[in-house]
Parts: C-alpha cells; structure tokens; sequence
C-alpha cells in the first residue's frame, strides 16, 4: 500500500518537476565524466583496427546512438502505455519529452552509419534491411512530434501520439533483428545476450562506456525538457503560481 | 599510444573527413539539443509567469 502512495505521488507533476531539477545536473555530470572516458578509451586506448584503420572509431558514437534510438523509442512506447491504461498526464508528457531526443540519436546513428559505409561499404546509403528499418524509425519519431504538434487539444494530441509511440514499437524488433532474418550488407551484432562479443576487450569498453554516456544525456535532457512541459501545460494550476513566487 | 603526433591524430589514418564528420556533427547536434532546452525552458517560464499574472489580474477585477 505505502508503495502505490509513494507511486501515485511521484505521479504527480508538481512533486516529479522539483524532483526531475534535482537528478538533471547529476545526470548531465555524469554523462559529461563517461563521455570524457570514453572518448580517451575510443581515440587513445582502443589500438588501430588491422583491417578497418582508423574509419572504425565511429563504432564508438554510432552503436551507443544506434542501441539509446531503439531503447528510447521503447520506453516512450511503455510511458504511453501507461499513460492509456492509467490516464496519467505525465506518463504522456514523458513520452512527449522523449521524442526529440530519439530523433536526434536516430540521425546521429544514420549519419554515422553513412560516414561509415562509405569508406568500408563504398556507399553512403544502401536500400538493406537495418538502414530502412532504422529510418522509418527516424520518421516513427518525426511522426509523432508532428502530430502532437498539430492537434491543439493537448488530452487528444496525448492519446493520439501514444497510439503511434504503440503501433510502432513493432518496428524496435525489426531493426534489431533485421541483421538475422535477411541478409544485409549491416554487419550482423557485435554485441549479443547469447555469444561472446566479436571485438577486443578495449574497443568493447569505450562502446559500453560510451553507450552508457548517451543514456545518462538522454535521461537529462529528457527530464529537462519534461519540466518545461509540465510548465507549460500546468501553468494554470495553484502550484506553478506558488513555485513562481519563491523562484522570483 | 595510438599516435606519434597531433597531426596523425586529426588523420586518423587517411578516415578523418568520415572520423571528425561523425564526432563533430554528434557534438553540433548535443549542443543544439542543449541551447534549444534552455530556450524551451524559458519560453515555458515566460508563459507560466504571464498566466499567473494575468489570472491575478482577472482576480483582482473580479474583486472589485
């Protein structure tokens, strides 16, 4: 019983906001500190690859963005989820302030990726199963922030955003097993639950390190953008006014 | 160490224009993302701080 008080209290937005401003400098330090390790280990550790040179360095940037595009996607889903099932109004204002940062992480992976492709590949872009699945991600995202953005009432932009977030987390699986069920010129994974990874050790460590880096900024930066959400959208409520008046 | 010089660092092996086009636009980006929160933030607080104040006002009329 205590837990689902303590639950229904973080659920509401005037408790979250203040407690959101205290983890966002602690989430942003931290992932200022492992982006510092990590790039020493990706550019200064890491040894030179014998086949791929130097161009495989981008591994350190593209796998942390490609796997935090496809998480995020998924917790954005589950927020919505919740949002439905409960009608909580932060869940969906979590899922909102989750999307920009996705986006962003799916075109640094796609950008990435076609840096990469084009010395090893020979081709900026191909028409494989990974790459397309991964763009449709890209406008999975860019869908939704558009229609949240076009529906005026902010319950019914809620609902229909989450209805998206749903429909298209079927294609998280698809990006990720794209690599076994067809064949695609993307390499198959370096990193998986059921093998020992086929890397080096180092270049193992800088991605982790890395990959754990993005998720900390992602945290940060969504919680920061979900208070100004909830600013926005609670600006007529009791508790924003008494905030303003202490914050002045 | 992986380098000899600075200079064959910014080369990384012939792949720097791939290499530094990677690493830089990732940067731009999370430094885009960063300047358009706070911007955000204070558009929000603009608009709460101009609510309050404009709720107090029709309080006020109401009162009188």
């Amino acid at each position: 019983m205590t837990n689902r008080l303590n639950l229904y209290k973080y659920s509401s937005p005037a408790t979250f906001y203040a407690l959101a401003g205290k983890m966002i400098p602690w989430f942003y330090g931290a992932a200022a500190l492992l982006c510092i390790v990590g790039l020493y280990i990706s550019f200064f550790l890491a040894p030179t690859d014998f086949q791929q040179s130097d161009a495989y360095r981008i591994i350190f940037i593209h796998v942390p963005a490609s796997w935090m595009s496809m998480f995020i996607y998924i917790v954005m889903a589950v927020w919505a989820a919740l949002g439905l099932a409960f009608n909580t109004r932060l869940s969906f204002m979590m899922a909102s302030a989750l999307a920009p940062t996705g986006a962003m992480l799916t075109f640094v992976s796609l950008w990435t990726g076609a840096l990469w492709g084009k010395p090893t590949w020979g081709a900026w872009w191909v028409w494989d199963a990974r790459l397309t699945s991964e763009l449709i991600l890209f406008f999975l995202y860019l869908g939704f922030m558009a229609l949240q953005a076009a529906i005026d009432d902010p319950r019914r932009a809620d609902r229909a955003g989450a209805l998206i977030a749903l429909v298209g987390v079927v294609n998280v699986p698809i990006i990720y097993f794209s690599v076994r069920w067809w064949n695609t010129l993307h390499q198959g994974a370096s990193v998986s639950m059921t093998k020992a990874p086929s890397m080096a050790a180092i270049m193992l460590e800088g991605m982790l390190v890395m990959a754990l880096a993005v998720w900390m900024y992602a945290i940060a930066a969504s919680l920061s953008r979900v208070r100004s959400i909830i600013l926005e959208r609670e600006r007529n409520s009791q508790w924003v006014a008494q905030l303003l008046e202490t914050e002045i | 160490m992986n380098w000899n010089s600075w200079s064959e660092f910014f080369h990384m092996g012939g792949y720097a224009l791939y290499v530094w086009g990677s690493y830089a636009v990732t940067a731009i980006l999370i430094a885009g993302e960063i300047l358009l929160l706070k911007s955000h933030r204070q558009k929000a607080l603009t608009l709460a701080r101009l609510t309050v104040k404009y709720s107090k006002v029709k309080d006020d009329e109401s009162a009188a």
